[in-house]
């Protein structure tokens, strides 16, 4: 007879307490936020970096200038062409731009950690060395003298 | 007394929000090391010194080119990537003391005494054309012959492998096969402009 008001006669199945379940999402959460880093500029080149078996971990994250270089997003080919440009911060720069780039990232480190700012080369495997000698001619200009070369480890 | 119950709060919600953080931080962050290999450029020469051509006796320098087609020439052999880490090795410790490969200094290493180190240098050209994988691969190549060889060094004296050694003792093996590697030089530069 009591189709709805059932429970006085049925069992009734406790329900599942829900309370800790928004706990493990939070410690995944917080799990994210510590190991990973906000994504600062936004990739206008595709970089397919190159392997390598020796590679070594960069040490201090934070004190890590990126210049990309590869060709231009499939977005921005009709644009910018399908030449390999330089991309530093969110634009298209060119290799004069790169002493300002260099300064400007400097002043932004703290004075003591200065003189360990590396500069992270993240170029495109498919790009031609000319551009790359460019950079670092300038680079050498700037005294910015600690690079890296990306790459990624491997299966060599 | 009769107490007046509090009603649970709902709370099944919060882990949606929760939920929703958590997608949002996933797809704003990235996650992974940055790897790479290290390099320290030559400082830029000064202008108003005169540059002095630094006399490196010919025996103590062996020259990696890369041409235009990724094509390898060391020493003055073509050869394929892959022979060029046996290539350095030899280079690099001259086992046979011969006359035309590297001279070697005894120096004093603190902590360790005295040894023979090589003056081998290695210097790599690369063309404007060259690409950037065949540079890496080369460059790779060559840091796989010197890591080698700490290795070996560290296996010899410490019967351990180089990432198992203290930091002295890696200090040590840095000291006694350096690394030693010179990218192309400026003139070079100007020259294939």
């Amino acid at each position: 007879m009591s189709k709805f008001g059932g429970s006085n006669n049925k069992k009734d199945v406790p329900a599942i307490t829900s309370s800790s379940l928004s706990d493990i999402v939070f410690m995944l959460l917080f799990f994210f936020m510590v190991t990973t880093q906000l994504r600062e500029t936004e990739n206008k080149v595709i970089v397919k970096i190159p392997e390598a078996s020796e590679v070594v971990k960069l040490e201090r994250k934070d004190l890590n200038s990126y210049i990309n270089i590869g060709t231009p997003i499939k977005s921005l080919q009709a644009q910018y062409g399908t030449d390999a440009r330089i991309q530093l911060n969110d634009t298209f720069k060119t290799t004069d731009d790169i002493r300002d780039f260099i300064a400007a990232e400097r002043e932004s480190k703290s004075e003591a950690d200065r003189q360990f700012m590396t500069v992270s080369i993240r170029a495109d495997q498919d790009v031609r060395m000319g551009i790359i000698t460019d950079v670092k001619q300038e680079l050498r200009r700037c005294s910015a003298l600690k690079i890296m070369y990306s790459a990624r480890k491997g299966a060599q | 007394m009769a107490k007046k119950k509090v009603p649970a709060m709902n709370t099944s919600s919060t882990a949606d929000i929760a939920f929703l953080l958590l997608c949002y931080f996933l797809m704003t962050t990235t996650m992974g090391s940055q790897t790479g290999l290290s390099r320290r450029l030559p400082p830029m020469p000064d202008k108003n010194q005169k540059v002095e051509d630094q006399k490196v006796n010919r025996r103590n320098i062996i020259v990696v080119k890369i041409n235009s087609a990724d094509r390898l020439l060391a020493g003055n052999e073509p050869l394929d990537v892959s022979q060029l880490k046996d290539k350095i090795k030899e280079f690099l410790t001259n086992p046979a003391d011969d006359p035309n490969l590297p001279e070697k200094e005894l120096k004093n290493i603190e902590g360790y005494g005295d040894y023979r180190v090589s003056k081998g240098v290695i210097s790599l050209q690369n063309d404007r054309g060259t690409s950037y994988q065949a540079y890496m691969a080369v460059q790779n190549e060559l840091v796989r012959a010197i890591n080698e060889l700490r290795d070996e060094f560290a296996r010899r004296n410490w019967g351990k492998g180089f990432d198992q050694l203290t930091e002295d003792q890696q200090n040590i093996t840095k000291d006694a096969i350096p690394q030693f590697i010179s990218e192309a030089e400026p003139k070079d530069v100007a020259k294939r402009r």
